[in-house]
């Protein structure tokens, strides 16, 4: 018996040794170990040899077993591994190649810069409104205290639907219907579309945005006035930009102001594109709210103040992305929209 | 307005530079917008006497002239024909520069040497508008006689500065050089020195001279002024005086007119000068224009005036257009001998409507409209006067004839100097504010805690209190006013909630893919033929612009689809070969037509696309946009009769009462309509209602504990029977354990009979009790086989 396991061994290591595969591996194994294998065929007939020879036979057939085990496991994981370097090998591509297209779409410029304004100031504490496109001219102009024969309630300035109703020419309406509904403290802003009678040309056209501002409470000053727009400036455009407050004059506030900031090209060197005089011009208007306003809504200007602001955000998307002409932003190009 | 630096010195003491001045000037409210140097860059140019002409012996066209330049005298070739001896000439020496970069050299011309040029005004810098028109083609002959040998820029006065500032429309006041002096004077702290009017000799006396004015409407007339002159010597005038309107941008015409302008940029007001002999009975009347009365205006064009129109006219016809322009007949010329000199007051709005009327805008108009000081309206014909008997062009008659009823009053406004305090930020002390008021001329004193300002008849912005405060911001400086963050009541900043559902949802439709688009809220009525919509269509109600800026833009939409189909078309013109995109925007539907009240305004969403889709992608979208919002259990309703889009491909989206809106593939005709091969998906969605069910609320649902078992089924059933049916039916008698129902293929062809079609589902069965049996899940499947056999008429594949 201990030759023919001693032949078992002889065998099963050479056959191992000629093993290329996984498989063939396995096979191998339940040849020689399995239940069925040769070894255990061998050791069936332990019960035929005497009680001294059992154990050393045992022993020696305990040996072949691990050997050969030892062999197999052995190369079985050589074969693992050379496999799995054949896999990689294999399964190398050209990471050069371009990845698969997905389609992700694109936010209009002009209303994402509208979101950001709404947002710096709602992170301020103002409170988001909307109102209406078409607006009576009572809250577009005369509660807003433009004089009965200014140019701009002009056929040739304001789109109009009746004698009494009209295409909003500002957002500012949007102040009289809030300051008529709801007690102050106010703050709020508002965005949206506005009209104005433009042909349509390269910086112009007869549907634009604005942005507007309003804050009523009691003691509000032209110094919070001047500090939330510094804010918002520089929120906006950057830290290092500079902002002028120059009077001007608007039907709705008193005292009003146009608010300038360093060049967007030369930061306030001094450019062609500002003239030479290192500013941006007329960024926004602003003001003390008018007591007419105020009064008009019902609210005592004795009691409250409060200021607002206005400025056209088709100007500031233009700036802030570097578009030179307006048409693009409502021609819809989705070469165009897909840039931003 | 231009305002010369050098004429505002007259009036006030400037001790800084033009930019400085400037600078200053636009912090206190006068906005510089520009700062143009008077000298454009004259150099070696002197005045020189023309002393012989000869003519050039090889050429024709060219002259030769000897000129004394004071210390030499100059052979100087030239082709001007305008020129003769005696004449006074701008000389440009040898080694000149002139603006348009001309440098003279020693030159020889056809043979004959040349030491110098002699110069036209624009060869000095000078507009061409601008230049006197007879001196127009040719050299700028000087009309007084100057030292020779004298600087050019001397003799003309080429230096300094001209500030462009833009007046406000509320401050008609400063659309003169005497409003810009005060605004000057007070922005630097100086004080305003007003010219003296007076005039040395005046003779006879009007009513020698005129029969009466007569004012009929004084509504539009508040004051009319006049004075005669006499002995009228037509000409042109001095250089200084030309020199002054050339450079407010004002072109000489002779001395009458060019006084008259000069006074009207001095103190504001315009004024006309009539010849006294044409007007027919020497009688002078305001008074409205009868319908269709004609008048050839001063620029020779004949203009149908309107019975609104205010004209001021003689017995028999207009002479003049109100405050806009005079009229041929009666202009000023070389026969004239007596003028009559009209300084006014017309009603602002009334210039403004009748400028416009007649197409014709005016320097004088332009101020008339702002509504002038009629307290200005007799100092400014007396200075008219006092400068016609300066430079020598008539003799003034004594006498004036005023009609001035309603006269102008002063004011007085009270202010509490606190609340200038509290409504700038700052801390202003009280005589600091009365210094600033009265350098403005607002005349103020203080008295029992109180400011009391009289207001003059030149500042009708001036209202109340909060004007004053302005006032005494911008000069004390806006910039000096120091920032402070707002306090007070605090604040949480919101926004409405369909705004921040739209954010959401414009956050899932760029996720999906979709461009947003923006477009322009009318559209022209036209589109809704385009789009095929049929005449009875609720949406061809729509709100129509009075005035429109064309047809193309005259309606409010109220679809948004005709600007998406636009915008696909574009692209796709372009060559872009994928357009998905999206607007959300308002409609408009009138509550009543005509329109009497403001329509409703609705915020829509239009999905628009083309390129690698077809229906059931844009479905998909629009479902998945749904279920985030956390709308479920939509019906997708057959529509067959929306004539814009595809009978067979078009549904309206619907959930419960609620018509989210339709979605389909575009008709062919409205592609034809609009010229585009290609097919388009659209839908159409109200976004007030899509806001009214959305529902964001989430809430944690347990993940499932025991294993799901899947069985396939395949059917056949009639081509027509829509799949939701046969889902409606695995659900129905999926006794609770069908966790989800998938279909994986719709067939039709070979192997299915005609008009059948196989489909195919992927059923999902899972209980969330237990591990579900096969005899439990073949139970309930079969059951599921059974209904659609016995509803359906379904038999398995």
């Amino acid at each position: 018996m201990k030759e023919r396991l001693n032949a078992i061994k002889e065998s099963a290591l050479n056959e191992i040794k000629k093993v290329t595969d996984l498989e063939k591996l396995e096979e191998l194994r339940v040849k020689f170990l399995g239940k069925k294998g040769e070894i255990t065929q061998v050791l069936r007939g332990m019960k035929d040899l005497s009680k001294e020879e059992r154990p050393i036979i045992g022993k020696i057939a305990n040996e072949v077993r691990e050997v050969i085990e030892d062999e197999i496991e052995k190369l079985k994981l050589d074969l693992k591994e050379k496999m799995q370097k054949e896999r990689l090998v294999a399964e190398r591509i050209d990471i050069s190649m371009p990845g698969k297209e997905k389609i992700i779409g694109h936010r209009h410029p002009l209303i994402s810069v509208m979101e950001e304004l709404e947002n710096v100031f709602m992170n301020m504490g103002f409170s988001v409104v909307q109102g209406p496109e078409i607006e009576t001219v009572y809250n577009n102009f005369d509660a807003l205290n433009s004089p009965e024969n200014h140019p701009s309630r002009d056929l040739s300035d304001t789109f109009y639907i009746t004698d009494d109703i009209l295409l909003r020419t500002h957002t500012s309406p949007v102040q009289i219907r809030v300051m008529k509904q709801v007690k102050p403290p106010l703050r709020i802003v508002s965005a949206g579309r506005t009209f104005r009678f433009d042909d349509v040309d390269d910086t112009h056209s007869p549907m634009f945005h604005q942005f507007e501002g309003l804050v009523i409470d009691k003691n509000i000053t032209m110094a919070n006035l001047k500090d939330t727009i510094y804010k918002f400036v520089r929120e906006i455009f950057g830290e290092d930009m500079k902002v002028r407050f120059r009077p001007h004059y608007f039907p709705f506030t008193e005292p009003s102001a146009e608010v300038d900031v360093s060049c967007f090209k030369c930061k306030g060197k001094g450019c062609p594109a500002c003239n030479g005089t290192g500013w941006s011009m007329e960024i926004l208007g602003c003001g003390m709210v008018h007591p007419k306003v105020l009064k008009n809504c019902g609210i005592d200007p004795e009691v409250y103040s409060g200021f607002a602001f206005g400025l056209g955000v088709d100007r500031i998307a233009m700036v802030k992305y570097g578009i030179n002409n307006i048409r693009l932003l409502f021609e819809n190009d989705m070469r165009f929209l897909e840039q931003f | 307005m231009l305002v010369p630096v050098k004429w505002l010195k007259e009036y006030v003491d400037i001790d800084i530079d033009s930019k400085e001045l400037a600078d200053k000037l636009t912090m206190s409210g006068s906005h510089v917008d520009s700062i143009e140097s008077v000298n454009k860059g004259v150099e070696k140019v002197v005045v020189g006497k023309i002393l012989n002409i000869e003519k050039h012996p090889n050429a024709d066209k060219l002259v030769i002239t000897t000129i004394d330049v004071g210390e030499e005298k100059l052979q100087i070739v030239t082709g001007a024909t305008n020129v003769k001896v005696g004449d006074y000439v701008p000389v440009a020496l040898i080694g000149a520069k002139l603006p348009n970069g001309l440098k003279i050299r020693k030159s020889k011309l056809r043979g004959i040497e040349s030491y110098g040029m002699l110069c036209s005004a624009e060869e000095l810098g000078i507009d061409e508008g601008l230049v006197p028109k007879e001196l127009k083609d040719g050299i700028y002959i000087l009309s007084e006689q100057y030292p020779l040998g004298l600087d050019i820029k001397e003799a003309l006065g080429l230096y300094g500065e001209v500030l462009e500032i833009e007046v406000t429309p509320n401050r008609p006041d400063c659309l003169s050089i005497i409003g810009m002096s005060r605004e000057t004077a007070a922005t630097l702290g100086k004080k305003l020195k007003y010219p003296e009017i007076k005039i040395n000799r005046e003779v006879d006396d009007i009513t020698d001279y005129i029969n009466g004015i007569e004012v009929h409407d004084k509504d539009l007339c508040k004051r009319y002024y006049a004075r005669v002159v006499k002995d009228v010597k037509l000409g042109s005038s001095p250089v200084w005086i030309q020199r002054r309107l050339m450079e407010a941008g004002i072109r000489p015409i002779n001395n009458i007119v060019d006084i008259t302008n000069y006074v009207m940029l001095e103190l504001g007001q315009p004024i006309h000068a009539f010849d006294l002999d044409k007007i027919n009975g020497r009688k002078v009347i305001v008074r409205r224009a009868k319908e269709g009365e004609k008048i050839v205006t001063l620029d020779g064009v004949e203009r149908e005036l309107k019975d609104s129109m205010l004209v001021i006219a003689d017995e028999d016809k207009p002479i003049a257009i109100a405050g806009v322009m005079g009229g041929e007949n009666s202009e000023v010329s070389e026969e004239t001998t007596t003028i009559l000199i009209e300084s006014a007051n017309f009603n602002g709005k009334s210039v403004r409507l009748t400028s416009k009327g007649v197409g014709l805008r005016t320097e004088a108009s332009a101020r008339f409209e702002k509504d002038l000081d009629p307290d200005m309206v007799g100092k400014a014909c007396d200075r008219v006067c006092q400068l016609i008997e300066e430079i020598g062009a008539g003799i003034v008659v004594k006498g004036s004839i005023d009609i001035y009823e309603d006269k102008a009053q002063e004011r007085e406004i009270t202010l509490r100097p606190e609340k200038v305090n509290n409504l700038l930020g700052i801390e202003i002390k009280v005589d600091d504010m009365l210094k600033i008021l009265n350098s403005l001329e607002l005349k103020a004193r203080f008295e029992d805690e109180k400011i009391y300002v009289t207001i003059p008849t030149f500042r009708r912005d001036i209202e109340l209190e909060a004007d004053l405060i302005e006032e005494i911001g911008r000069i004390y400086g806006f910039d000096k006013i120091q920032s402070k963050p707002l306090i007070g009541t605090l604040t949480k900043g919101d926004k409405s909630r369909i705004r921040k559902i739209e954010d959401i949802t414009k956050d899932i439709l760029k996720g999906l893919g979709l461009n947003e688009i923006t477009t322009y809220s009318f559209i022209s009525p036209k589109a809704y033929d385009k789009i095929n919509l049929p005449e009875y269509s609720i949406k061809r109600n729509c709100v129509r612009i009075m005035n429109p800026l064309g047809e193309d833009y005259s309606v409010m939409r109220t679809t948004l689809i005709p600007n998406m189909i636009e915008v696909l078309t574009r692209n796709y013109n372009y060559g872009v070969d994928r357009a998905w995109a999206y607007e959300i925007g308002n409609i408009f539907i009138p509550k009543k037509l005509p329109v009497e009240e403001l329509p409703y305004e609705v915020r829509t969403l239009c999905i628009g696309m083309y390129g690698l889709i077809d229906f059931f992608d844009i479905k998909g979208i629009v479902d998945t946009m749904l279920k985030k919002l956390g709308i479920t259990g939509c019906e997708y309703i057959r529509e067959e009769n929306y004539a814009t889009f595809h009978p067979g491909r078009t549904a309206n989206i619907i959930k419960g009462n609620n018509v989210l809106g339709v979605i389909g593939e575009i008709h062919p005709e409205v592609l034809e309509n609009y010229g585009i091969k290609e097919r388009l998906y659209i839908a159409e969605l109200d976004f007030e209602i899509i806001a009214f069910l959305t529902n964001l609320e989430k809430k944690y649902k347990p993940l499932p504990k025991y294993p799901a078992i899947n069985r396939d089924i395949a059917l056949v059933v009639d081509k027509d029977i829509m799949v939701r049916e046969i889902e409606k039916i695995i659900w129905e008698n999926g006794s609770d354990i069908v966790e989800n129902v998938k279909l994986f293929d719709v067939y039709m062809g070979k192997q299915i009979p005609e008009g059948k079609k196989s489909v195919a589902y992927s059923i999902t069965y899972r209980s969330y009790e237990k591990t579900l049996t096969d005899e439990e899940v073949t139970e309930v499947h079969d059951r599921i086989v059974k209904a659609l056999e016995v509803q359906l008429g379904a038999s398995l594949r």
